[in-house]
């Protein structure tokens, strides 16, 4: 099987992601929607590596992997104390901030 | 099996010039030692031991810094360590060297406990405002959550390996570790809990949307060149065998992802939420050191591994430098807040430095860095300024809450005007040294219309800077209005020092335009 093919289905997964961010309403979903455009771009690296014969796309994908980990971490940290704050995780609640 | 075995015995650890990255390891070491601190220090006595660590660290790194700068063994060019992963050249040098101090300044103000009683900085976080007696709590507590120190600390180590990563690999990693604990210290703020929560999140959404996409032109360059070296990148855009489209669009998210961490033009919406809403300290440290990192990478990518594909995508950037002034000086004039304000005319700066950035010359590598290095000193003192107008309430950054505050405070009135006069670009003042830096270059680069563009949003921006000074010299004050605090000895020395250095510079540049023209990145 063509590498070509996993490269559309990684450009279709991170455009379903940065699609998410911009319609869904709950911070949690608009979360889960960037990993989701963080792991289409490890199978990009991968696919990229195979394609190259090379290791280094797979390297890279553990440290997307790790910072990934790590956003989460601090990410349902602040969604969580805005959650305690306001009982609500929508971020159309929060628009105290503007003009 | 076995060819895999040979391999991995042919592996060798790579040269680390120890003496070349000190400064980083020095950082970096000190936030997980202050990580330490805040585990096992009694709550009492951690204050006092993070400031002095922090403080302490900020000093070494630039000794050490300054030492190995100086030293006869110090190779002129620069030098490529950790396998090709980091180079520190006279770029760089001079990127961390100014991160460092502003970094200092900024610490200055975090670290102030006499402005607000116990700090800008919230005494524990997960006291919720609306909790009974919640903010009462806050506002009676006199400590604050010193996990800011720490948070800081890796925050400037992430910045300082940002502008010397010569891959993009390393450069990504750089921007989490510098973009996660500044989402964190976003939602410290003592008072106005849900404005600054708000801004966390909004910060932590879209920085992470951006470095999403930050990586997928990270991933499609690796398919372009086959390397995500800076270098490799380069030579492989000279070839002819490789595919422009994965080029122009690997160019194009890399380089979205960069230009929002810098604020620039379309990419900007989140600064003036972020600015707001953050504690004012944290706003200074963003303000200042975030746009010195971002232009950092900025440079070292435009100028590494894009140079010579530069007339494929100059078209881009000119429209995006545009929209930046044009957006900054435009919506900077509607603001009604300080604080918006403030960062608004960073979106605008930030357009004059993408211009610097993009002559592509010697002078506008110098320039650029002269400019933020002006604009940090003057930004972090402005905020100190904008700390001290304070009410009942907190800090009062309305508008019309400072109007005639030079008949209360002439001392803070003229100070703000002097560092407004800095933003507006003045003669006299460090921003008119790093105005006309940039645009020279660019002029000498043939971007003459975009500094036709930049000085007339230059115009513009200049009436919203003098309305604040008209506001506060040639207004009646309101009978209840906002009084200036005293500062404490921190920020009085932070707004010293950035506004000092704004003049000197504006009275005698050379010294420093000479430094930052020493020489230009090795890949």
């Amino acid at each position: 099987m063509t590498p070509t093919y996993y490269l559309l289905l990684s450009a279709l997964l991170f455009s379903l992601g940065a699609v998410g961010v911009l319609v869904r309403r709950n911070a949690i979903v608009v979360f889960m929607c960037v990993e989701l455009m963080l792991n289409a771009v490890n199978l990009s690296l991968v696919t990229f590596a195979r394609i190259n014969g090379q290791l280094d796309g797979q390297v890279m994908a553990f440290f997307v992997m790790v910072v990934a980990a790590a956003e989460v971490v601090v990410g349902l940290t602040i969604i969580m104390a805005i959650f305690k704050t306001r009982r609500s995780a929508s971020v159309d609640d929060s628009n105290l901030l503007k003009y | 099996m076995t060819t895999f075995l040979s391999q991995v015995e042919r592996l060798q650890a790579p040269e680390i010039d120890y003496g070349a990255v000190a400064p980083l390891l020095i950082v970096l070491g000190a936030a997980c030692l202050s990580v330490l601190v805040e585990a096992f220090l009694p709550k009492a006595s951690r204050w006092a031991a993070q400031v002095v660590l922090t403080f302490a660290t900020l000093v070494a790194a630039g000794l050490v810094l300054l030492q190995y700068a100086v030293a006869e063994g110090t190779p002129k060019q620069g030098t490529i360590t950790f396998a090709g992963t980091v180079a520190v050249d006279q770029p760089v040098i001079f990127l961390w060297a100014t991160l460092l101090m502003l970094g200092l300044g900024s610490v200055l103000l975090i670290a102030d406990r006499s402005v607000e009683p116990g700090g800008a900085i919230v005494a524990d976080a997960s006291i919720l405002p609306g909790a009974v007696n919640g903010l009462r709590e806050q506002l009676r507590r006199r400590e604050m959550q010193t996990e800011v120190f720490p948070l800081t600390l890796f925050a400037l180590g992430g910045m300082m390996v940002f502008v010397a990563a010569n891959d993009l690999l390393t450069m990504f990693i750089a921007l989490e570790v510098m973009s996660l604990p500044l989402y964190l210290m976003a939602g410290l703020a003592r008072r106005r809990r849900l404005l600054s929560q708000e801004a966390a999140v909004k910060y932590f959404l879209l920085g992470a949307f951006a470095s999403a996409f930050f990586l997928y032109g990270v991933a499609l360059l690796y398919g372009f060149a086959g390397s995500v070296k800076l270098a490799d990148i380069a030579s492989a855009t000279t070839a002819t065998d490789r595919s422009d489209t994965l080029l122009y669009a690997g160019f194009g998210l890399l380089i979205v992802g960069l230009l929002f961490k810098a604020s620039v033009g379309p990419f900007h919406s989140w600064t003036p939420d972020v600015y707001q809403g953050s504690p004012t300290p944290v706003t200074a440290f963003m303000a200042a050191c975030v746009k010195v990192a971002a232009f950092g990478g900025i440079l070292r990518v435009l100028y590494g591994a894009f140079e010579r594909s530069s007339w494929e995508w100059n078209g881009v950037l000119w429209a995006v430098a545009i929209a930046s002034m044009v957006i900054g000086a435009v919506l900077g004039l509607t603001q009604t807040d300080v604080k918006r304000m403030i960062a608004y005319s960073s979106v605008a700066h930030a357009g004059f430095l993408l211009i610097g950035a993009i002559s592509l010359n010697d002078a506008g590598l110098s320039g650029t860095m002269f400019y933020l290095l002006a604009y940090g000193f003057t930004t972090i003192a402005a905020f100190g300024v904008v700390s001290l107008v304070r009410n009942a309430d907190g800090e009062a950054t309305h508008l019309s809450q400072w109007a005639g505050l030079a008949k209360r405070s002439p001392v803070a009135a003229g100070v703000f005007t002097f560092l407004l006069l800095a933003l507006a670009g003045l003669p006299l003042t460090s921003g008119f040294v790093g105005k006309f830096a940039v645009f020279a270059a660019a002029i000498e680069a043939g971007l003459t219309p975009l500094v036709v563009v930049a000085l007339v949003a230059s115009a513009v921006a200049a009436f919203f800077y003098l309305r604040v000074i008209v506001l506060m010299y040639f207004s009646e004050p309101a009978a209840d209005g906002p009084t200036v605090s005293v500062p404490g000895a921190f920020t009085a020395i932070a707004i010293t020092l950035g506004a000092a250095i704004t003049l000197v510079l504006g009275v005698y540049p050379p010294d420093v335009l000479e430094w930052a023209g020493a020489g230009v990145f090795i890949f």
